[in-house]
């Protein structure tokens, strides 16, 4: 019985032969060397398609359900008793705006470069089969976090569309916190590439960047309240963390938070650190990782 | 079959990697002509996927020379990765895509036109059966149907050559069958295969050259006719007294074969005319439990270069 249907399945398969003229006249090798970067974009961004229903509603309902708990739930008891000087001299949600945007952009930035790369090196193994093409690590690396910067700039527009369908920004003022929102993501999701290339054991990586890393730093990072309203003890997290360097940005440009021009240079410059440090960083875990 | 040097798509001259003090690949040398099918056969840890990584440019050699397609795969890895198909031993499929996109995502890491790619892939869909599935995610594929789709995934960019790293371990009789008549076809249109395995059926049905390698070194190199003709006997008698009377018996039996193997479960006896010696055994008053008398295979040859079976 078994051989019959051997046999049976073998005669289904078409007759045909392949077409063939062969890879030396089909492939443009320069194309492919020179373009890899962009085909891993368009390879990751037809693989997001796959998911736009739910990013969407995800980019949507984040801001939706944070701004009605904190900014006008939790905002409503601030407002009471900060009285007229509000918090930074502004209402809660004005002052808490800066802070969710630049946090929703680290943390969407965050996950598009370090799921796929554990996807791609541990899970199913698919960055070795890019690598058997003209593609080298470089280019993995560079399509995986360009990709994703362009998921991080349509939540950053969705987020921002809904701060300001809140009131929470005055767009025509607080624009350019978008383009500081998403720096300070580019520049910290530099290094989350690198770490999760690094990163052999998947499951102690995803528990170390939960637990060690998006709480503490969206908690002490002076995200729902002045940084210097902590100990001096637990400011020092906040000074680390890309986040609050993103959102004193954020509330300087989006509501005319005060810092002095050598605090804003060392924001800048503490960012860029991390992207020049981060790539250099990722590109040396892509290119161990795919000839080890 | 092409000997001819300006033939030769892949050139290695005392090629060695180590990992340590952990010699991988011990110093071969061996060339792959166009339009040969290669094999390199050997048990796990023989070094074939070193080698194969090594051709397919994503691992460095630790010494020695080779060249694919005229260039160094150690400087320039892109180019060649350009002209060749890799199968590797695992399927490394996108699992969230479907089997069309799995194509079409390929194609462009080759640089290839958007149009030139969808008219491929509804050859490669009737080519690996999988018409029927083309909606379908790879996760919902069996195991033979995602086989055929990553050997169909190497064949997007029509390469020069394709590389089959252990191309049906884990497979059943079945799928193993349409897959070889698959591999035959491209055979048959002058692709150049390059396959590793340790399934002594598979090697004599695809190729026509091997390579037989234990521990990093090559034991033998010829077709897998040649290779039975030069290292063992036409015939195997295989014959079973019980695993306590087996070597007990053998030195009586030596006498009636060309060569013998005592292994734990049974007695291998080499000779042209297995038929006789068997009478010979029945003659002397030996009554095995059981006799089968049976063509030499690659198997015996592995056996007699290293003493020790493929599959362990």
């Amino acid at each position: 019985m078994s051989n019959l249907s051997n046999l049976s399945n073998l005669r289904k398969g078409s007759n045909k032969t392949l077409t063939r003229q062969g890879s030396l006249i089909v492939v443009d090798v320069d194309r492919a060397i020179r373009l890899g970067t962009l085909f891993v974009v368009e390879a990751r961004l037809r693989t997001m398609a796959k998911w736009i229903l739910s990013l969407l509603t995800s980019s949507l309902l984040n801001p939706f359900f944070y701004l009605m708990s904190l900014g006008i739930g939790v905002g409503t008891f601030i407002n009471a008793r900060a009285g007229t000087a509000g918090i930074d001299g502004e209402k809660y949600i004005v002052f808490l705006a800066p802070a969710l945007l630049a946090a929703v952009a680290i943390q969407d930035f965050m996950s598009e470069v370090t799921f796929p790369v554990l996807q791609g090196f541990k899970w199913d193994k698919t960055y070795f089969a890019m690598n058997a093409t003209p593609l080298g690590g470089r280019q993995i690396a560079l399509g995986t976090y360009f990709s994703s910067a362009l998921r991080t700039i349509g939540s950053i527009l969705i987020y921002f569309a809904v701060l300001v369908a809140f009131g929470a920004v005055q767009p025509g003022r607080a624009w350019p916190m978008m383009l500081t929102s998403f720096y300070a993501a580019a520049c910290f999701a530099a290094v989350m590439l690198a770490a999760a290339a690094a990163s052999e054991n998947d499951d102690l990586f995803l528990n170390l960047m939960g637990r060690l890393l998006i709480m503490p730093l969206f908690l002490f990072s002076g995200t729902f309240y002045p940084l210097t309203s902590m100990p001096i003890v637990l400011q020092a997290i906040g000074w680390i963390s890309p986040l609050w360097h993103s959102t004193e940005l954020g509330r300087w440009v989006s509501y005319g938070h005060h810092i002095s021009g050598t605090m804003i240079f060392i924001h800048f410059a503490y960012l860029a650190a991390m992207l020049v440090g981060g790539l250099l960083w990722a590109f040396n875990r892509f290119e161990y990782r795919l000839s080890k | 079959m092409p000997t001819e040097k300006s033939d030769e798509l892949i050139t290695a001259k005392g090629l060695s990697k180590l990992y340590g003090d952990f010699v991988a690949v011990n110093g071969i040398d061996f060339s792959v002509h166009k339009g040969e099918s290669f094999g390199f056969l050997g048990p796990n840890g023989a070094g074939k996927s070193t080698i194969m990584r090594i051709i397919a440019a994503t691992l460095t050699r630790t010494s020695g020379e080779i060249t694919v397609l005229g260039k160094d795969p150690a400087d320039r890895g892109p180019e060649i990765r350009a002209h060749l198909g890799v199968v590797p031993q695992q399927d490394n499929l996108d699992q969230a895509l479907s089997v069309t996109d799995n194509l079409y995502i390929y194609g462009r890491y080759f640089g290839l036109s958007r149009k030139f790619i969808n008219a491929k892939i509804e050859e490669l869909l009737d080519f690996a059966q999988l018409t029927e599935k083309r909606d379908a995610k790879v996760e919902m594929l069996s195991g033979g149907m995602k086989r055929r789709l990553t050997i169909a995934r190497a064949l997007i960019s029509e390469p020069e050559i394709l590389m089959l790293d252990e191309p049906t371990t884990g497979l059943d009789p079945q799928a193993r069958h349409i897959l070889w008549d698959r591999l035959f076809r491209l055979k048959e249109q002058g692709v150049t295969l390059l396959i590793t395995t340790h399934y002594m059926d598979e090697a004599e049905q695809l190729c026509d050259r091997l390579m037989v390698l234990d521990k990093g070194s090559i034991m033998a190199e010829d077709s897998p006719a040649g290779l039975i003709k030069k290292y063992v006997t036409k015939e195997v008698l295989e014959v079973r007294f019980g695993s306590e009377r087996n070597a007990e018996v053998s030195e009586q039996l030596g006498a009636l074969c060309a060569r013998i193997e005592v292994l734990p479960d049974r007695i291998l006896m080499y000779a042209d005319d297995a038929e006789k010696v068997l009478e010979e055994i029945h003659k002397s008053g030996l009554h095995p439990v059981t006799s089968l008398v049976r063509r030499s295979s690659l198997e015996d040859v592995f056996l007699r270069l290293t003493g020790r079976t493929l599959v362990e």
